[in-house]
């Protein structure tokens, strides 16, 4: 080992190097300890990590694999019905969807499915069912032409309608309120639920009972000012602008009350059952 | 002489770690969601540069086809992004550890030149403390978009429920709009981050997995011995 001091360095007696050398020894321990302890802690903390990512891992694969409730691993489905009363205890009947003045409205309106509507319309055959309404005979049932629907009260509405695809359209609406139309065929006592099915049935919904009261949801009979089109529903179809579209049936021909959860079309497809915005 | 210093304490740590697959997560069924309806594009009246996105895109990330079950796990996974983003910000709050992060007034000019000097087209770089002032803008700037992801994403869920929401942020579908935008920008800054964590080096990546780095004092004395 050299032992010259660098010429800009002032001259350095024996005891002033060996203290440095002890100087320089007690820093390369402290190193070797600090690196040491370093090492220590990272085996620690890249173990507890390591376990981490195979339990997030675990956890993943465990919901991926579960049993299907409706077309989705149950506890994803648990979730969506939790995120469902979350909505429905805090938010739901205070809630009114956006109404815009009729200059917000774009025409034509976009036409997506006609899932339900394989067979031709034929105007004078249709009929409105409704079964299971709140009555003293045992077995309720009505059948109403439009007739009976144009008499009672007519409710309009300018609002967004939102695709659960993503896309929405502003369009004018006129119809009966479902609330008004329960007033004449009203729901049992702890009926909680309200079906609605296509008449071939090809195409159902189910609603919550406080969704179908709501007062922007309407039997709808007009669309943008005309008769409602063929292709979007004609004679009449469900517009309940606080859920996406597809609880927005199309040429309604049965409405029944239920105490459960009625089938849902595109729930047992694994979307949210209740689908509310 | 060197020792160990504290920089990253436990909460921090996992929130960070935890964000992670969980905006992955978030990010990869958004995809699968807006593939439903992609309607964004980069390009000006009928001309299209670069559409969002390709069909090779969506294929190749296997995309296609998945609406029900991106949505069924946006509406899960959500909850612990916001669970684990506001425990993030009440303890950075409480802990006073927001001190190192919120930049100065003086830091935004100080981040352009850190971004300067990382490009070596200056020399000097702008002191700094846990952060450098790129970082504290940028990192501050996260924390602000995951609130904003936060909030675009209620009014896109809700827009009936939270129609305050929605209305205050220009409506349904420009709140569509804000929320792919601020998912563009996580994915930009991943890639910049991931690239930024390589050159900082082990010692850097260590400390946000075990809350400490190693650093260096200088000892006078023994670097003059010279023996």
């Amino acid at each position: 080992m050299p032992n010259e001091p660098m010429s800009s360095l002032p001259e350095q007696t024996p005891e002033e190097i060996a203290r440095l050398e002890e100087e320089r020894r007690r820093i390369a321990e402290n190193n070797a300890l600090v690196e040491r302890e370093m090492a220590r802690r990272s085996r620690r903390s890249f173990l507890v990590g390591g376990l981490a990512t195979l339990g997030g891992l675990g956890v993943w694969e465990w919901i991926r694999t579960r049993p299907q409730d409706l077309g989705q691993p149950w506890p994803l489905r648990r979730v969506l019905d939790i995120n469902e009363e979350f909505s429905r205890d805090l938010f739901t009947d205070r809630a009114k969807a956006p109404q815009f003045p009729l200059s917000a409205v774009r025409k034509p309106f976009r036409l997506n499915e006609r899932i339900g509507m394989d067979d031709p319309l034929v105007p004078s055959e249709w009929k409105l069912v409704v079964d299971g309404y709140n009555t003293d005979e045992d077995e309720a049932h009505a059948e109403l032409d439009m007739d009976a629907i144009h008499k009672m009260p007519r409710t309009e509405e300018t609002v967004e309608f939102k695709c659960i695809e993503g896309w929405s359209q502003t369009a004018h609406w006129a119809g009966v309120k479902f609330a008004d139309f329960a007033k004449q065929y009203p729901a049992p006592e702890g009926y909680d639920y309200v079906g609605m099915e296509t008449p071939d049935a090809g195409y159902y919904v189910g609603l919550d009972l406080a969704s179908a009261m709501h007062p922007q949801t309407l039997l709808a009979y007009e669309l943008d000012g005309d008769a409602l089109p063929e292709p979007h529903g004609a004679p009449l179809r469900l517009m309940i602008p606080t859920k996406y579209g597809i609880k927005n049936l199309k040429r309604i021909g049965r409405i029944f009350y239920s105490q459960e959860r009625p089938r849902d079309y595109w729930a047992e497809q694994g979307y949210d059952w209740y689908a509310g915005l | 002489m060197k020792q160990l210093a504290e920089k990253h304490p436990a909460i921090i740590r996992w929130t960070h770690w935890i964000n992670f697959p969980i905006l992955f997560g978030m990010i990869y069924s958004g995809l699968m969601i807006y593939w439903a309806y992609p309607e964004f594009r980069i390009g000006w009246g009928n001309f299209t540069l670069f559409k969002l996105f390709p069909d090779w895109f969506n294929k190749s990330l296997g995309l296609e086809h998945h609406l029900a079950m991106g949505m069924a796990w946006h509406f899960f996974l959500a909850w612990i992004f916001a669970i684990n983003g506001i425990a993030y910000v009440i303890y950075s709050i409480v802990s006073g550890e927001w001190r190192y992060l919120v930049p100065t007034w003086r830091n935004f000019g100080e981040a352009i030149q850190v971004a300067l000097h990382d490009l070596h087209l200056i020399k000097k770089a702008p002191p700094q403390g846990r952060f450098n002032a790129a970082q504290r803008v940028t990192y501050t700037a996260i924390i602000l978009m995951g609130l904003g992801s936060l909030l675009t994403g209620v009014a896109i869920y809700k827009p009936t429920e939270q129609s305050w929401l929605t209305t205050l942020l220009g409506g349904y579908r420009m709140a569509r709009l804000e929320h792919f935008l601020l998912t563009m920008g996580f994915c930009a800054f991943f890639v910049v981050h991931i690239v930024q964590v390589i050159i900082a080096g082990w010692n850097n990546f260590r400390s946000m997995v075990t809350g400490y780095e190693i650093t260096t004092q200088e000892e006078p004395h023994a670097e003059r011995a010279n023996v």
